[in-house]
């Protein structure tokens, strides 16, 4: 175990294969990485700095989500982005590591309103798969210093570096929270509903819809904000029916299981999709699956966001969920190793922008030797 | 810059016909006089006129173009309205600039999706012109958002005054479509959210034309808030300033735009514009807060009762939309205030944590009695980005040689307190040698690496970003040694 940015360098520079390893708890998200050795990253763990009044915070990447968590809350801050536990549907103990959080790119339903990792990473240092040390952006929010390589490590599943060192923009946390609900509402009503929302003033924080039961729209700042925007919201969608809400901590119990999955997390037999599509789109899409497979699903981000279990099948019925819409992306986000080995788990991408992710892998990683094939077979 | 390439100066005849076939009719322009216009950008101490400009209407021509140049190995400039301050689009004489100015229509608004799909060359402003009659608006607001386009703000990430809360330009483009220098044309992103792969949408944003040609863009719309407020407060120092934007921020509270000034920048704008500025005091917070009424009127309150306890000396809260405009007029005019002060002026752009903002003022006090120069300060207090105003005269001795070297002292400040070189301006040719200040020689060879992923042949933009920018096949290991710094073939900064 390297306990050093410089001895993860020469550990690295060796060569091989290897897979990395924080948290641990999301080493099913992805292709599985064959026959290679453990990069133990737990070295590096512990909040390094938290100020604040400066809206910051670095930490190794093997610290535990829920130490951030209770650090940030101690002084009513959070991650804005809302980041997901998906112990449940994956079958792991623990929330998971803050490496693993930024290397998935996971985003809670906050997304819409807050942005996701990617909107709130300020600053990397790491070990490429050159083997060499290096950093990029900084901890300040404004910084144009350079190309944003940042960004690029959030949702690259370790294929580019291994982070030593993030650094993320934190923000306060709202002061209350509410909850209105809709019931009865078709998938296309639903949406309708959302999207009508979503176009208001209200700054909408969370709009989901499980079906056949309830769409939830929530609503966060600080008290008298939060109930003059729920009565303006209830009135603007008086035309979906009577409307109910949920105060604080029902509020926060529903968008914890919405954002956790739970819902799909039951029946562990079956694969879980997850696919990001143009909101206004999706109950056709859901149309179009439901005529011809069984499935469960539910909607997060105004629509733009569907969940999906499918029947535990040789081929996770990829060609039909890929085959439901044109824009956007599907990724399978549970399903067994062989089936994550045969199949694309990540959307598959035209020629150009495919040669483009080779290139760019290679451009910091130029012998494959970090997590290789995690992504896409051969990168 | 880099040497001029004498071999496709020569060539030039040729190029031109060559482009001529591509782009009919008046699209390339060749003669010196018709060129002058693209001479500059504005970072206008640097002039060049290119070998040719090229304005493409459609992205086939600017597929054709990018590739033409990229099997002759001629080099491209990518522009957009020309209005970088840090020198982006300035030209080369070996050079094509490739203006993307005919791309100014907005293709799609879709407002159930609360997004529009505009070619690069609409203006930031026309982005809001084309969806404020549904309530709607475009978040990052540049203080050039009248002329710049939003290609030029992707290929700046640029910001504004009001993305402490809304984000830069990074967090409002959904999607992208990009001619590569070989002239395959890619998507990034979209209507929905996030990327399936790799975020090179992310990496995009903010490269300064380094990376390849935007021919279309998906921003994020907003609803405007219901109601916006600002409040005027006037210290006796700096250091109760920037006390009370920390304890505001420490409040849980995120204004839509805080802007301090310092002394000389709030007599030079007071001369100017007459907003009712205070005179007396040594710095001045605008502080707007947005939402709705209920929201506002709650947190001035608590703004109000944060700037008492910071010994506050003047508290003005508009009381309606003329005098919020008021209040921002004063700061919009900032920069032509000073311009009417001094005959000459350099806008740095370095950030800094925010709390470190008394010691980098005395920092700069020192410096501008070293170069004996004056100085001039807006800042963007709620996210740390400091504009100092260098003021000079070039038509005196050596104040340009001192101004420069003034602001480069100034960034290096910035990054010797935990800041950077550049907050939203861009490096350009202005602040490329200053480069190692923030960064490693592997950091930038890494910066390089990925430039190659996308330009192997260092086509796009060449001279900008990087202090030496490597072949591509130079690349590699260990190989940027520090004996090839300072970039010895420009004036120095």
């Amino acid at each position: 175990m390297a306990k050093s940015p410089a001895e993860l360098a020469s550990l690295i520079a060796v060569g091989g294969r290897f897979e990395l390893r924080a948290g641990g708890t999301k080493q099913g998200l992805g292709r599985p990485v064959a026959g290679a050795t453990v990069l133990d990253m737990s070295g590096f763990t512990g909040i390094s700095l938290y100020e604040p009044d400066e809206l910051v915070l670095e930490a190794g990447p093997a610290t535990s989500l829920a130490e951030i968590e209770k650090t940030l809350s101690k002084h009513n801050q959070q991650l804005a982005f809302e980041p997901p536990d998906y112990s449940r549907l994956l079958g792991s103990n623990s929330s998971g590591s803050l490496g693993g959080l930024v290397a998935c790119g996971l985003a809670g339903p906050r997304r819409i309103k807050a942005g996701a990792v990617r909107d709130h990473i300020l600053g990397i240092a790491g070990v490429s798969g050159r083997g060499e040390v290096f950093k990029a952006g900084g901890r300040v929010v404004k910084n144009v210093t350079g190309f944003d390589i940042s960004k690029l490590m959030v949702g690259a599943h370790g294929t580019l570096a291994a982070l030593t060192s993030i650094t993320l923009k934190v923000l306060p946390a709202a002061a209350t929270e509410e909850t209105l609900l809709l019931r009865g509402l078709t998938d296309v009503r639903a949406v309708q509903a959302m999207g009508l929302a979503m176009q208001s003033d209200c700054e909408v924080s969370g709009a989901a819809h499980l079906p056949g039961d309830m769409t939830l729209l929530r609503l966060e700042g600080v008290g008298p904000s939060v109930s003059y925007r729920r009565d303006r919201l209830a009135t603007l969608l008086k035309e979906f029916g009577r409307s109910d809400v949920l105060v604080e901590k029902q509020s926060r119990q529903q968008w914890m299981e919405i954002r956790d999955v739970h819902l799909l997390a039951k029946g562990r037999h079956a694969y879980v999709w997850r696919l990001s599509v143009i909101p206004s789109k999706s109950p056709e899409i859901i149309a179009d699956i439901t005529r011809k497979l069984d499935v469960n699903y539910f909607m997060d981000w105004a629509g733009g966001l569907i969940w999906i279990a499918v029947p535990a099948t040789a081929d996770a019925s990829a060609g039909l969920i890929r085959g439901s819409f044109a824009d956007g992306h599907a990724t399978l986000i549970r399903a067994s190793a062989e089936v994550r080995a045969r199949i694309d788990v990540f959307q598959p991408q035209a020629r150009a922008l495919s040669e483009l992710t080779a290139r760019v892998k290679t451009s910091f990683d130029p012998s494959h030797v970090l997590n290789p094939g995690r992504m896409y077979k051969d990168i | 810059m880099p040497s001029p390439d004498l071999h496709t100066i020569e060539k030039r005849a040729s190029i031109v016909a060559a482009l001529r076939k591509i782009v009919p009719g008046e699209g390339v322009i060749e003669t010196r006089s018709e060129m002058s216009v693209f001479e500059s950008d504005g970072l206008t101490a640097y002039r060049q006129i290119p070998l040719v400009v090229v304005l493409p209407s459609t992205v086939r021509q600017v597929s054709e173009v990018l590739r033409y140049a990229h099997e002759n190995s001629i080099k491209v400039v990518p522009r957009g309205a020309g209005t970088s301050l840090s020198g982006g689009a300035l030209p080369l004489a070996d050079g094509i600039v490739l203006g993307l100015s005919k791309f100014n229509r907005v293709l799609e608004i879709d407002y159930e999706n609360r997004c529009a799909v505009v070619q690069p060359g609409v203006t930031n402003l026309a982005i809001t012109g084309a969806v404020q009659h549904r309530g709607f608006y475009y978040a990052p607001d540049p203080s050039s958002q009248i002329a710049c386009t939003i290609g030029g703000n992707v290929a700046e990430n640029s910001g504004g005054v009001h993305c402490l809360k809304y984000g830069l330009t990074a967090n409002n483009v959904l999607g992208l479509e990009m001619v590569l220098i070989t002239g395959e044309t890619i998507r990034l992103g979209g209507k929905h959210l996030d990327s399936g792969g790799l975020d090179l949408l992310g990496v995009v944003t903010g490269s300064e034309g380094l990376l390849g040609v935007v021919t279309e863009v998906t921003v994020r719309i907003l609803q405007r808030p219901e109601t916006a407020r600002a409040v005027l407060i006037g210290f006796p120092s700096s250091e109760d300033a920037g006390s009370c934007v920390a304890d505001i921020i420490s409040a849980g509270i995120i204004p839509g735009g805080m802007e301090m000034m310092d002394r000389p920048a709030i007599h030079a704008v007071e001369e100017f514009v007459e907003a009712g500025y205070p005179l007396d005091v040594e710095a001045l917070l605008i502080v707007e807060l947005d939402g709705p009424s209920v929201e506002v009127d709650h947190l001035i309150g608590e703004v109000t009762a944060i700037a008492e306890k910071n010994h506050s000396s003047t508290l003005r809260i508009s009381k309606n939309e003329a005098e919020r405009l008021l209040f921002w007029a004063g700061r919009k005019a900032a920069f032509p205030a000073v311009g009417r002060i001094s005959p000459d002026y350099l806008c740095m752009d370095g950030t800094i944590p925010r709390k470190r903002l008394s010691e980098v003022l005395t920092g700069m006090a020192d410096l501008s009695r070293k170069y004996n120069l004056r100085v001039a300060n807006v800042f963007h207090a709620g996210d740390g980005n400091l504009h100092p105003l260098i003021l000079y005269d070039a038509n005196e001795g050596d104040e340009l040689e001192r101004a420069e070297a003034f602001g480069a002292d100034i960034l290096r400040l910035c990054v010797k307190v935990g800041g950077v070189l550049t907050g939203e301006h861009g490096v350009g040719i202005e602040k490329r040698d200053l480069m190692p200040e923030m960064f490693s020689m592997i950091d930038l060879a890494q910066q390089q690496n990925l430039k190659c992923a996308f330009d192997m042949q260092c086509l796009l933009n060449p001279g900008k970003v990087f202090p030496n920018l490597h072949r591509c096949a130079e690349m590699g290991r260990m190989h940027v040694r520090k004996g090839a710094l300072p970039f010895p073939d420009i004036p120095r900064f």
